[in-house]
Protein backbone atom coordinates (compact mmCIF):
# COMPACT_ATOMS: atom_id res chain seq x y z
CA UNK A 1 0.00 0.00 0.00
CA UNK A 2 1.55 3.32 -1.01
CA UNK A 3 1.52 5.92 1.72
CA UNK A 4 2.57 9.49 2.18
CA UNK A 5 4.36 10.97 5.14
CA UNK A 6 1.94 12.41 7.68
CA UNK A 7 2.05 16.18 7.33
CA UNK A 8 -1.45 16.97 8.35
CA UNK A 9 -0.47 20.21 10.02
CA UNK A 10 0.82 21.54 6.71
CA UNK A 11 -2.16 20.37 4.75
CA UNK A 12 -4.52 21.89 7.29
CA UNK A 13 -2.58 25.14 7.29
CA UNK A 14 -2.76 25.41 3.53
CA UNK A 15 -6.48 24.66 3.59
CA UNK A 16 -7.17 27.26 6.23
CA UNK A 17 -5.14 29.79 4.31
CA UNK A 18 -6.94 28.97 1.09
CA UNK A 19 -10.33 29.32 2.71
CA UNK A 20 -9.60 32.43 4.68
CA UNK A 21 -7.47 34.26 2.18
CA UNK A 22 -4.87 34.89 4.87
CA UNK A 23 -1.18 34.57 4.17
CA UNK A 24 0.61 31.64 5.75
CA UNK A 25 3.22 32.31 8.37
CA UNK A 26 6.74 32.08 6.90
CA UNK A 27 7.37 28.86 8.80
CA UNK A 28 4.30 27.11 7.47
CA UNK A 29 4.55 28.65 4.02
CA UNK A 30 8.05 27.26 3.59
CA UNK A 31 6.85 23.67 3.80
CA UNK A 32 4.72 22.31 0.98
CA UNK A 33 1.38 20.79 2.04
CA UNK A 34 1.23 17.02 2.27
CA UNK A 35 -0.10 15.75 -1.00
CA UNK A 36 -3.18 13.64 -1.13
CA UNK A 37 -2.48 10.02 -1.77
CA UNK A 38 -3.22 9.22 -5.40
CA UNK A 39 -4.00 6.05 -7.29
CA UNK A 40 -3.60 5.41 -10.99
CA UNK A 41 -6.65 5.00 -13.14
CA UNK A 42 -5.91 1.48 -14.37
CA UNK A 43 -6.86 2.08 -18.00
CA UNK A 44 -4.62 5.13 -18.45
CA UNK A 45 -2.19 5.42 -15.54
CA UNK A 46 -3.43 8.94 -14.81
CA UNK A 47 -3.14 9.65 -11.09
CA UNK A 48 -6.29 10.51 -9.18
CA UNK A 49 -6.50 11.62 -5.51
CA UNK A 50 -8.14 8.94 -3.37
CA UNK A 51 -10.64 11.39 -1.90
CA UNK A 52 -13.24 12.83 -4.25
CA UNK A 53 -16.41 14.78 -3.65
CA UNK A 54 -19.95 13.47 -4.03
CA UNK A 55 -22.98 15.72 -4.43
CA UNK A 56 -26.04 13.54 -3.65
CA UNK A 57 -28.40 15.56 -1.38
CA UNK A 58 -25.72 17.94 -0.11
CA UNK A 59 -25.51 20.13 -3.23
CA UNK A 60 -29.22 20.01 -4.06
CA UNK A 61 -29.97 23.41 -2.56
CA UNK A 62 -32.15 24.88 -5.30
CA UNK A 63 -31.78 28.62 -5.81
CA UNK A 64 -31.01 29.30 -2.16
CA UNK A 65 -28.10 31.80 -2.26
CA UNK A 66 -26.78 30.74 1.14
CA UNK A 67 -26.85 27.06 0.21
CA UNK A 68 -25.05 27.81 -3.04
CA UNK A 69 -22.44 29.86 -1.23
CA UNK A 70 -21.84 27.02 1.21
CA UNK A 71 -21.54 24.49 -1.60
CA UNK A 72 -19.09 26.75 -3.40
CA UNK A 73 -17.02 27.04 -0.23
CA UNK A 74 -16.95 23.26 0.10
CA UNK A 75 -15.66 22.98 -3.46
CA UNK A 76 -13.12 25.75 -2.90
CA UNK A 77 -11.81 23.87 0.12
CA UNK A 78 -11.82 20.60 -1.77
CA UNK A 79 -9.71 21.96 -4.63
CA UNK A 80 -7.42 23.87 -2.28
CA UNK A 81 -6.74 20.62 -0.45
CA UNK A 82 -5.74 18.85 -3.64
CA UNK A 83 -9.07 17.20 -4.50
CA UNK A 84 -9.96 16.64 -8.14
CA UNK A 85 -12.88 14.29 -8.77
CA UNK A 86 -16.35 15.77 -8.30
CA UNK A 87 -19.26 13.44 -9.01
CA UNK A 88 -22.86 14.27 -9.79
CA UNK A 89 -25.90 13.11 -11.74
CA UNK A 90 -28.98 14.50 -13.47
CA UNK A 91 -30.84 12.65 -10.71
CA UNK A 92 -29.47 15.01 -8.03
CA UNK A 93 -31.87 17.91 -8.57
CA UNK A 94 -30.06 21.25 -8.69
CA UNK A 95 -26.65 19.76 -7.78
CA UNK A 96 -25.23 19.94 -11.32
CA UNK A 97 -26.08 23.62 -11.62
CA UNK A 98 -24.69 24.34 -8.15
CA UNK A 99 -21.43 22.62 -9.13
CA UNK A 100 -21.36 24.49 -12.45
CA UNK A 101 -21.76 27.83 -10.72
CA UNK A 102 -18.85 27.02 -8.40
CA UNK A 103 -16.73 25.74 -11.29
CA UNK A 104 -17.36 28.98 -13.15
CA UNK A 105 -16.31 31.03 -10.14
CA UNK A 106 -13.42 28.94 -8.86
CA UNK A 107 -12.01 27.86 -12.23
CA UNK A 108 -10.28 24.80 -10.74
CA UNK A 109 -7.19 23.91 -12.73
CA UNK A 110 -7.35 20.16 -12.21
CA UNK A 111 -11.06 19.35 -11.99
CA UNK A 112 -11.95 15.78 -12.85
CA UNK A 113 -15.61 16.12 -13.85
CA UNK A 114 -17.57 12.92 -13.32
CA UNK A 115 -21.24 12.81 -14.15
CA UNK A 116 -23.85 10.27 -15.18
CA UNK A 117 -26.48 9.58 -17.73
CA UNK A 118 -29.80 8.70 -16.12
CA UNK A 119 -32.69 8.48 -18.52
CA UNK A 120 -34.68 5.71 -20.16
CA UNK A 121 -33.84 5.19 -23.80
CA UNK A 122 -30.60 5.86 -25.63
CA UNK A 123 -31.88 8.68 -27.83
CA UNK A 124 -32.62 10.90 -24.86
CA UNK A 125 -29.17 10.18 -23.42
CA UNK A 126 -27.43 12.46 -25.94
CA UNK A 127 -29.62 15.41 -25.01
CA UNK A 128 -29.22 14.72 -21.31
CA UNK A 129 -25.42 14.57 -21.49
CA UNK A 130 -25.35 17.90 -23.33
CA UNK A 131 -27.75 19.47 -20.83
CA UNK A 132 -25.58 18.21 -17.96
CA UNK A 133 -22.41 19.58 -19.59
CA UNK A 134 -23.99 23.02 -19.90
CA UNK A 135 -25.05 22.94 -16.26
CA UNK A 136 -21.51 22.03 -15.21
CA UNK A 137 -20.08 24.81 -17.45
CA UNK A 138 -17.28 22.51 -18.65
CA UNK A 139 -16.09 21.91 -22.22
CA UNK A 140 -16.34 18.16 -21.72
CA UNK A 141 -16.69 15.57 -19.00
CA UNK A 142 -13.76 13.46 -17.88
CA UNK A 143 -15.97 10.56 -16.89
CA UNK A 144 -19.54 9.68 -17.75
CA UNK A 145 -21.22 6.75 -16.07
CA UNK A 146 -24.48 4.94 -16.70
CA UNK A 147 -26.39 5.69 -13.50
CA UNK A 148 -27.74 2.58 -11.77
CA UNK A 149 -27.43 0.70 -15.07
CA UNK A 150 -30.53 2.44 -16.40
CA UNK A 151 -30.80 1.58 -20.14
CA UNK A 152 -27.11 0.67 -20.09
CA UNK A 153 -27.37 -1.37 -23.28
CA UNK A 154 -28.27 1.81 -25.14
CA UNK A 155 -26.14 4.32 -23.26
CA UNK A 156 -22.82 2.47 -23.18
CA UNK A 157 -22.35 2.47 -26.99
CA UNK A 158 -23.09 6.20 -27.00
CA UNK A 159 -20.55 6.92 -24.26
CA UNK A 160 -17.92 4.67 -25.82
CA UNK A 161 -18.42 6.46 -29.14
CA UNK A 162 -17.97 9.81 -27.39
CA UNK A 163 -14.72 8.51 -25.93
CA UNK A 164 -13.46 7.35 -29.33
CA UNK A 165 -14.24 10.79 -30.75
CA UNK A 166 -12.29 12.50 -27.94
CA UNK A 167 -15.39 14.10 -26.42
CA UNK A 168 -15.02 12.08 -23.24
CA UNK A 169 -12.04 10.55 -21.45
CA UNK A 170 -13.50 7.70 -19.44
CA UNK A 171 -16.64 5.58 -19.36
CA UNK A 172 -18.18 3.84 -16.37
CA UNK A 173 -21.21 2.28 -14.77
CA UNK A 174 -22.69 2.79 -11.31
CA UNK A 175 -24.80 1.07 -8.74
CA UNK A 176 -25.53 1.76 -5.10
CA UNK A 177 -26.66 -0.08 -2.00
CA UNK A 178 -25.59 -3.44 -3.45
CA UNK A 179 -28.10 -3.50 -6.27
CA UNK A 180 -27.75 -5.62 -9.43
CA UNK A 181 -24.28 -6.85 -8.67
CA UNK A 182 -24.65 -9.85 -10.97
CA UNK A 183 -25.36 -7.54 -13.88
CA UNK A 184 -22.53 -5.22 -12.86
CA UNK A 185 -20.14 -8.16 -12.94
CA UNK A 186 -21.38 -9.17 -16.38
CA UNK A 187 -20.78 -5.67 -17.74
CA UNK A 188 -17.39 -5.40 -16.04
CA UNK A 189 -16.36 -8.66 -17.66
CA UNK A 190 -17.66 -7.92 -21.13
CA UNK A 191 -17.58 -4.17 -21.83
CA UNK A 192 -14.57 -1.89 -22.44
CA UNK A 193 -15.34 0.45 -19.54
CA UNK A 194 -12.83 2.33 -17.38
CA UNK A 195 -14.67 2.73 -14.08
CA UNK A 196 -17.22 1.06 -11.89
CA UNK A 197 -18.90 2.96 -9.05
CA UNK A 198 -20.25 0.97 -6.12
CA UNK A 199 -21.26 1.35 -2.46
CA UNK A 200 -18.65 0.13 -0.01
CA UNK A 201 -17.92 0.81 3.65
CA UNK A 202 -16.88 -0.97 6.82
CA UNK A 203 -20.35 -2.51 7.17
CA UNK A 204 -21.40 -3.03 3.55
CA UNK A 205 -18.62 -5.22 2.20
CA UNK A 206 -20.35 -7.50 -0.32
CA UNK A 207 -18.23 -6.05 -3.12
CA UNK A 208 -15.09 -7.49 -1.52
CA UNK A 209 -16.19 -10.95 -2.64
CA UNK A 210 -16.41 -10.51 -6.41
CA UNK A 211 -16.70 -6.92 -7.65
CA UNK A 212 -13.43 -5.55 -6.26
CA UNK A 213 -11.31 -8.57 -7.29
CA UNK A 214 -12.89 -8.45 -10.74
CA UNK A 215 -12.11 -4.72 -11.01
CA UNK A 216 -8.45 -5.49 -10.34
CA UNK A 217 -8.45 -8.35 -12.80
CA UNK A 218 -10.10 -6.25 -15.52
CA UNK A 219 -8.01 -3.15 -14.67
CA UNK A 220 -11.00 -0.96 -13.87
CA UNK A 221 -11.01 2.08 -11.66
CA UNK A 222 -13.33 1.85 -8.63
CA UNK A 223 -15.23 4.83 -7.24
CA UNK A 224 -16.88 4.26 -3.87
CA UNK A 225 -20.14 6.01 -3.02
CA UNK A 226 -22.03 6.18 0.30
CA UNK A 227 -18.89 5.70 2.41
CA UNK A 228 -20.83 6.75 5.51
CA UNK A 229 -24.16 5.10 4.59
CA UNK A 230 -25.55 8.56 3.89
CA UNK A 231 -24.43 9.81 7.29
CA UNK A 232 -26.04 7.00 9.29
CA UNK A 233 -22.70 5.38 10.03
CA UNK A 234 -20.97 8.51 11.33
CA UNK A 235 -24.10 9.34 13.31
CA UNK A 236 -24.15 5.86 14.87
CA UNK A 237 -20.50 6.22 15.84
CA UNK A 238 -20.79 9.79 17.10
CA UNK A 239 -19.76 10.02 20.71
CA UNK A 240 -18.10 6.60 20.69
CA UNK A 241 -14.41 6.97 21.60
CA UNK A 242 -11.94 6.24 18.82
CA UNK A 243 -9.99 3.03 19.44
CA UNK A 244 -6.25 3.27 19.95
CA UNK A 245 -5.42 2.20 16.40
CA UNK A 246 -6.94 5.44 15.07
CA UNK A 247 -3.98 7.49 16.23
CA UNK A 248 -1.59 5.01 14.58
CA UNK A 249 -3.01 5.88 11.17
CA UNK A 250 -3.44 9.58 11.92
CA UNK A 251 -7.20 9.60 12.39
CA UNK A 252 -8.83 12.02 14.75
CA UNK A 253 -12.41 11.25 13.78
CA UNK A 254 -14.51 8.23 12.87
CA UNK A 255 -15.16 9.72 9.43
CA UNK A 256 -11.44 9.64 8.69
CA UNK A 257 -11.11 6.07 9.93
CA UNK A 258 -14.06 4.98 7.78
CA UNK A 259 -12.57 6.66 4.72
CA UNK A 260 -9.12 5.21 5.34
CA UNK A 261 -10.69 1.78 5.56
CA UNK A 262 -12.21 2.27 2.10
CA UNK A 263 -9.32 3.83 0.23
CA UNK A 264 -6.81 1.38 1.68
CA UNK A 265 -8.43 -1.42 -0.31
CA UNK A 266 -6.03 -1.98 -3.19
CA UNK A 267 -8.79 -2.08 -5.81
CA UNK A 268 -10.32 1.26 -4.80
CA UNK A 269 -9.32 4.31 -6.82
CA UNK A 270 -11.33 6.97 -5.04
CA UNK A 271 -14.07 7.47 -2.42
CA UNK A 272 -16.60 10.24 -2.88
CA UNK A 273 -18.01 11.42 0.45
CA UNK A 274 -20.61 14.16 0.08
CA UNK A 275 -20.82 17.03 2.50
CA UNK A 276 -22.14 20.56 2.79
CA UNK A 277 -19.65 21.42 5.52
CA UNK A 278 -16.26 23.00 4.92
CA UNK A 279 -14.99 21.46 8.16
CA UNK A 280 -16.02 18.00 6.98
CA UNK A 281 -14.37 18.36 3.59
CA UNK A 282 -11.13 19.27 5.37
CA UNK A 283 -11.52 16.26 7.61
CA UNK A 284 -12.26 13.99 4.64
CA UNK A 285 -9.24 15.19 2.69
CA UNK A 286 -6.98 14.49 5.62
CA UNK A 287 -8.12 10.86 5.42
CA UNK A 288 -6.36 10.73 2.06
CA UNK A 289 -2.97 11.50 3.62
CA UNK A 290 -0.59 9.75 5.95
CA UNK A 291 -0.45 6.10 6.93
CA UNK A 292 -3.10 3.73 5.69
CA UNK A 293 -4.31 0.65 7.58
CA UNK A 294 -2.78 -2.68 6.62
CA UNK A 295 -4.85 -5.83 6.19
CA UNK A 296 -4.78 -6.72 9.89
CA UNK A 297 -5.89 -3.26 10.90
CA UNK A 298 -8.62 -3.24 8.25
CA UNK A 299 -10.05 -6.36 9.91
CA UNK A 300 -9.84 -4.65 13.28
CA UNK A 301 -11.66 -1.60 11.93
CA UNK A 302 -14.48 -3.82 10.67
CA UNK A 303 -14.76 -5.56 14.05
CA UNK A 304 -14.85 -2.29 15.95
CA UNK A 305 -17.34 -0.62 13.63
CA UNK A 306 -19.61 -3.68 13.71
CA UNK A 307 -19.45 -3.67 17.47
CA UNK A 308 -20.04 0.05 17.98
CA UNK A 309 -22.31 1.16 15.11
CA UNK B 1 -36.31 1.67 -13.97
CA UNK B 2 -36.69 -2.08 -13.78
CA UNK B 3 -35.74 -2.59 -10.14
CA UNK B 4 -38.01 -0.25 -8.19
CA UNK B 5 -38.61 -2.88 -5.52
CA UNK B 6 -34.96 -2.76 -4.51
CA UNK B 7 -35.21 0.91 -3.54
CA UNK B 8 -35.99 2.14 -0.06
CA UNK B 9 -37.61 5.42 0.95
CA UNK B 10 -34.23 7.00 1.56
CA UNK B 11 -33.23 6.42 -2.07
CA UNK B 12 -35.92 8.85 -3.16
CA UNK B 13 -34.95 11.59 -0.76
CA UNK B 14 -33.03 14.15 -2.78
CA UNK B 15 -32.48 16.93 -0.29
CA UNK B 16 -31.57 17.66 3.31
CA UNK B 17 -33.89 19.02 5.98
CA UNK B 18 -31.80 22.18 5.90
CA UNK B 19 -32.49 22.74 2.19
CA UNK B 20 -36.17 21.86 2.68
CA UNK B 21 -36.82 24.32 5.48
CA UNK B 22 -34.65 27.00 3.95
CA UNK B 23 -36.79 26.72 0.84
CA UNK B 24 -39.91 27.29 2.94
CA UNK B 25 -38.18 30.20 4.66
CA UNK B 26 -37.26 31.96 1.43
CA UNK B 27 -40.72 31.27 0.00
CA UNK B 28 -42.35 32.76 3.11
CA UNK B 29 -40.13 35.82 2.85
CA UNK B 30 -40.94 36.26 -0.83
CA UNK B 31 -44.73 36.26 -0.43
CA UNK B 32 -45.15 37.95 2.95
CA UNK B 33 -47.71 39.40 3.92
CA UNK B 34 -49.87 36.99 1.90
CA UNK B 35 -49.95 34.91 5.08
CA UNK B 36 -52.41 37.37 6.62
CA UNK B 37 -54.76 36.88 3.70
CA UNK B 38 -54.30 33.12 4.06
CA UNK B 39 -55.26 33.40 7.73
CA UNK B 40 -58.49 35.21 6.81
CA UNK B 41 -59.17 32.53 4.20
CA UNK B 42 -58.59 29.89 6.84
CA UNK B 43 -61.08 31.52 9.19
CA UNK B 44 -63.69 31.50 6.39
CA UNK B 45 -63.13 27.76 5.93
CA UNK B 46 -63.37 27.16 9.65
CA UNK B 47 -66.53 29.29 9.81
CA UNK B 48 -68.13 27.15 7.13
CA UNK B 49 -67.69 24.09 9.32
CA UNK B 50 -68.75 25.85 12.52
CA UNK B 51 -71.86 27.46 11.02
CA UNK B 52 -73.12 25.31 8.17
CA UNK B 53 -74.74 27.71 5.69
CA UNK B 54 -74.84 27.24 1.96
CA UNK B 55 -73.24 30.56 1.02
CA UNK B 56 -70.47 30.00 3.56
CA UNK B 57 -69.86 26.55 2.20
CA UNK B 58 -69.61 27.80 -1.36
CA UNK B 59 -67.16 30.45 -0.24
CA UNK B 60 -65.17 27.91 1.77
CA UNK B 61 -65.08 25.48 -1.15
CA UNK B 62 -63.77 28.18 -3.45
CA UNK B 63 -61.25 29.36 -0.87
CA UNK B 64 -59.96 25.81 -0.53
CA UNK B 65 -59.81 25.40 -4.30
CA UNK B 66 -57.84 28.64 -4.58
CA UNK B 67 -55.49 27.47 -1.82
CA UNK B 68 -54.80 24.17 -3.59
CA UNK B 69 -54.30 25.96 -6.91
CA UNK B 70 -51.92 28.46 -5.32
CA UNK B 71 -49.91 25.74 -3.58
CA UNK B 72 -49.74 23.79 -6.87
CA UNK B 73 -48.27 26.74 -8.71
CA UNK B 74 -46.43 28.91 -6.19
CA UNK B 75 -45.05 26.16 -3.99
CA UNK B 76 -44.74 22.92 -5.96
CA UNK B 77 -43.99 24.27 -9.41
CA UNK B 78 -42.12 27.45 -8.59
CA UNK B 79 -40.23 26.39 -5.47
CA UNK B 80 -40.28 22.74 -4.50
CA UNK B 81 -39.37 21.69 -8.06
CA UNK B 82 -35.95 23.30 -7.46
CA UNK B 83 -35.00 20.46 -5.13
CA UNK B 84 -37.49 17.70 -5.90
CA UNK B 85 -37.88 16.36 -9.43
CA UNK B 86 -41.29 14.91 -8.49
CA UNK B 87 -42.70 18.34 -7.62
CA UNK B 88 -44.25 19.01 -11.07
CA UNK B 89 -46.30 15.82 -10.62
CA UNK B 90 -47.36 17.00 -7.18
CA UNK B 91 -48.37 20.31 -8.77
CA UNK B 92 -50.53 18.48 -11.31
CA UNK B 93 -52.34 16.47 -8.63
CA UNK B 94 -52.89 19.56 -6.51
CA UNK B 95 -54.36 21.34 -9.55
CA UNK B 96 -56.73 18.42 -10.10
CA UNK B 97 -57.79 18.60 -6.45
CA UNK B 98 -58.39 22.34 -6.84
CA UNK B 99 -60.82 21.59 -9.69
CA UNK B 100 -62.52 18.91 -7.62
CA UNK B 101 -62.97 21.37 -4.76
CA UNK B 102 -64.54 23.92 -7.15
CA UNK B 103 -67.01 21.25 -8.10
CA UNK B 104 -67.58 20.34 -4.47
CA UNK B 105 -68.29 23.98 -3.62
CA UNK B 106 -71.34 24.04 -5.87
CA UNK B 107 -72.34 20.43 -5.51
CA UNK B 108 -75.77 20.23 -3.89
CA UNK B 109 -76.09 18.28 -0.65
CA UNK B 110 -72.77 19.22 0.91
CA UNK B 111 -74.45 20.57 3.93
CA UNK B 112 -73.08 19.33 7.21
CA UNK B 113 -75.77 18.03 9.51
CA UNK B 114 -74.15 19.90 12.39
CA UNK B 115 -70.71 21.17 13.28
CA UNK B 116 -68.50 18.17 13.84
CA UNK B 117 -65.89 18.41 16.56
CA UNK B 118 -63.35 16.26 14.72
CA UNK B 119 -63.72 18.29 11.53
CA UNK B 120 -63.47 21.54 13.45
CA UNK B 121 -60.46 20.22 15.33
CA UNK B 122 -58.62 19.16 12.19
CA UNK B 123 -59.21 22.41 10.34
CA UNK B 124 -58.57 24.56 13.41
CA UNK B 125 -55.34 22.73 14.09
CA UNK B 126 -54.23 23.20 10.49
CA UNK B 127 -54.90 26.92 10.56
CA UNK B 128 -53.77 27.93 14.04
CA UNK B 129 -51.46 25.22 15.38
CA UNK B 130 -49.59 24.04 12.30
CA UNK B 131 -47.49 27.21 11.93
CA UNK B 132 -46.28 26.73 15.52
CA UNK B 133 -44.68 23.40 14.64
CA UNK B 134 -41.79 25.37 13.17
CA UNK B 135 -40.91 26.55 16.66
CA UNK B 136 -41.31 23.08 18.17
CA UNK B 137 -38.87 21.59 15.66
CA UNK B 138 -35.23 21.35 16.62
CA UNK B 139 -33.52 24.37 15.07
CA UNK B 140 -36.79 25.65 13.61
CA UNK B 141 -37.67 29.35 13.35
CA UNK B 142 -40.90 31.21 12.87
CA UNK B 143 -39.70 32.26 9.43
CA UNK B 144 -40.08 28.62 8.45
CA UNK B 145 -43.70 28.44 9.63
CA UNK B 146 -45.99 26.29 7.52
CA UNK B 147 -49.17 28.25 6.94
CA UNK B 148 -52.53 27.13 5.56
CA UNK B 149 -52.99 28.13 1.92
CA UNK B 150 -49.27 28.80 1.54
CA UNK B 151 -47.68 25.34 1.84
CA UNK B 152 -49.20 21.89 1.31
CA UNK B 153 -49.34 20.17 4.72
CA UNK B 154 -51.66 22.53 6.67
CA UNK B 155 -53.71 23.12 3.51
CA UNK B 156 -54.28 19.39 3.18
CA UNK B 157 -55.15 18.93 6.87
CA UNK B 158 -57.67 21.80 6.74
CA UNK B 159 -59.18 20.19 3.65
CA UNK B 160 -59.53 16.86 5.44
CA UNK B 161 -61.63 18.62 8.07
CA UNK B 162 -63.88 20.11 5.42
CA UNK B 163 -64.26 16.83 3.54
CA UNK B 164 -65.21 15.18 6.81
CA UNK B 165 -67.74 17.88 7.67
CA UNK B 166 -69.30 17.74 4.24
CA UNK B 167 -69.29 13.95 4.01
CA UNK B 168 -67.49 14.27 0.72
CA UNK B 169 -67.37 11.17 -1.52
CA UNK B 170 -64.19 9.10 -1.61
CA UNK B 171 -62.84 10.68 -4.81
CA UNK B 172 -62.30 13.98 -2.99
CA UNK B 173 -60.20 12.23 -0.35
CA UNK B 174 -57.79 10.51 -2.66
CA UNK B 175 -55.24 13.30 -3.24
CA UNK B 176 -55.26 14.67 0.33
CA UNK B 177 -54.73 11.25 1.88
CA UNK B 178 -52.03 10.34 -0.64
CA UNK B 179 -50.27 13.63 0.09
CA UNK B 180 -50.32 12.87 3.82
CA UNK B 181 -48.51 9.61 3.08
CA UNK B 182 -45.99 11.19 0.70
CA UNK B 183 -45.22 14.16 2.91
CA UNK B 184 -45.18 12.00 6.05
CA UNK B 185 -42.68 9.64 4.40
CA UNK B 186 -40.53 12.60 3.35
CA UNK B 187 -40.49 14.00 6.87
CA UNK B 188 -39.68 10.58 8.32
CA UNK B 189 -36.67 10.33 6.01
CA UNK B 190 -35.67 13.86 6.95
CA UNK B 191 -35.86 12.69 10.58
CA UNK B 192 -38.30 15.43 11.56
CA UNK B 193 -39.81 14.86 15.00
CA UNK B 194 -43.43 15.49 14.00
CA UNK B 195 -43.26 13.32 10.86
CA UNK B 196 -45.93 11.03 12.30
CA UNK B 197 -48.45 13.86 12.65
CA UNK B 198 -49.65 14.16 9.06
CA UNK B 199 -50.36 10.44 8.51
CA UNK B 200 -51.96 10.31 11.96
CA UNK B 201 -54.29 13.21 11.13
CA UNK B 202 -55.19 11.58 7.81
CA UNK B 203 -56.00 8.34 9.60
CA UNK B 204 -58.10 10.21 12.16
CA UNK B 205 -60.04 11.96 9.40
CA UNK B 206 -60.63 8.76 7.44
CA UNK B 207 -61.79 6.83 10.51
CA UNK B 208 -64.09 9.69 11.52
CA UNK B 209 -65.49 9.82 7.97
CA UNK B 210 -66.21 6.08 8.05
CA UNK B 211 -68.00 6.44 11.38
CA UNK B 212 -69.96 9.49 10.19
CA UNK B 213 -70.96 7.75 6.97
CA UNK B 214 -72.69 5.04 9.01
CA UNK B 215 -74.96 7.60 10.64
CA UNK B 216 -77.98 8.87 8.68
CA UNK B 217 -78.01 12.57 7.83
CA UNK B 218 -80.20 14.66 10.13
CA UNK B 219 -82.11 16.61 7.51
CA UNK B 220 -83.72 18.89 10.09
CA UNK B 221 -80.44 20.42 11.02
CA UNK B 222 -78.88 20.70 7.56
CA UNK B 223 -77.37 23.89 6.37
CA UNK B 224 -79.15 26.89 5.05
CA UNK B 225 -82.45 26.42 6.87
CA UNK B 226 -83.52 30.04 6.26
CA UNK B 227 -82.25 30.80 2.79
Amino acid sequence: MPSTSPSRRHLLASMIAASSGLALSPLLAAAPPAPLLTRPIPSSGEQLPVIGLGSWITFNVGRDPQGRRESSNVMRQFFAGGGRLVDSSPMYGSAQDVIGEAVQTLKPARLFAADKVWVSGGARGVAQVEASRKLWRVPRFDLLQVHNLLSWEEHLPLLLAMKREGRLRYVGITTSEGRRHAEIEKIMASQPIDFVQISYNALDRDVEQRILPLARERKLGVIVNRPFRQGDLTQALAGKPLPGWAADIGCTTWAQALLKFIVSHPAVTCAIPATSSVAHVRENLLAGTGRMPDEALRKRIVQDVERLA
Amino acid sequence: MSEWWTYSLSDFLMFSSRSYYRLIESYNAAIWPAHLLALVAGVIVLGAIARPRQHLQQSAGLVLAAAWGWVAWAYHLERYAEINTAAPYFAATFAVQALLLCWLAFKPGNAAPAPQPVALGLTGLAIFAYPLLALARDGGQWRQAEVFGIVPDPTVVATLGVLLAWRAPAIFWLVPVLWCLVSGATLIELKIGHAWLLPALALTAVLAAIMVSKKPRDLNSTANPQS
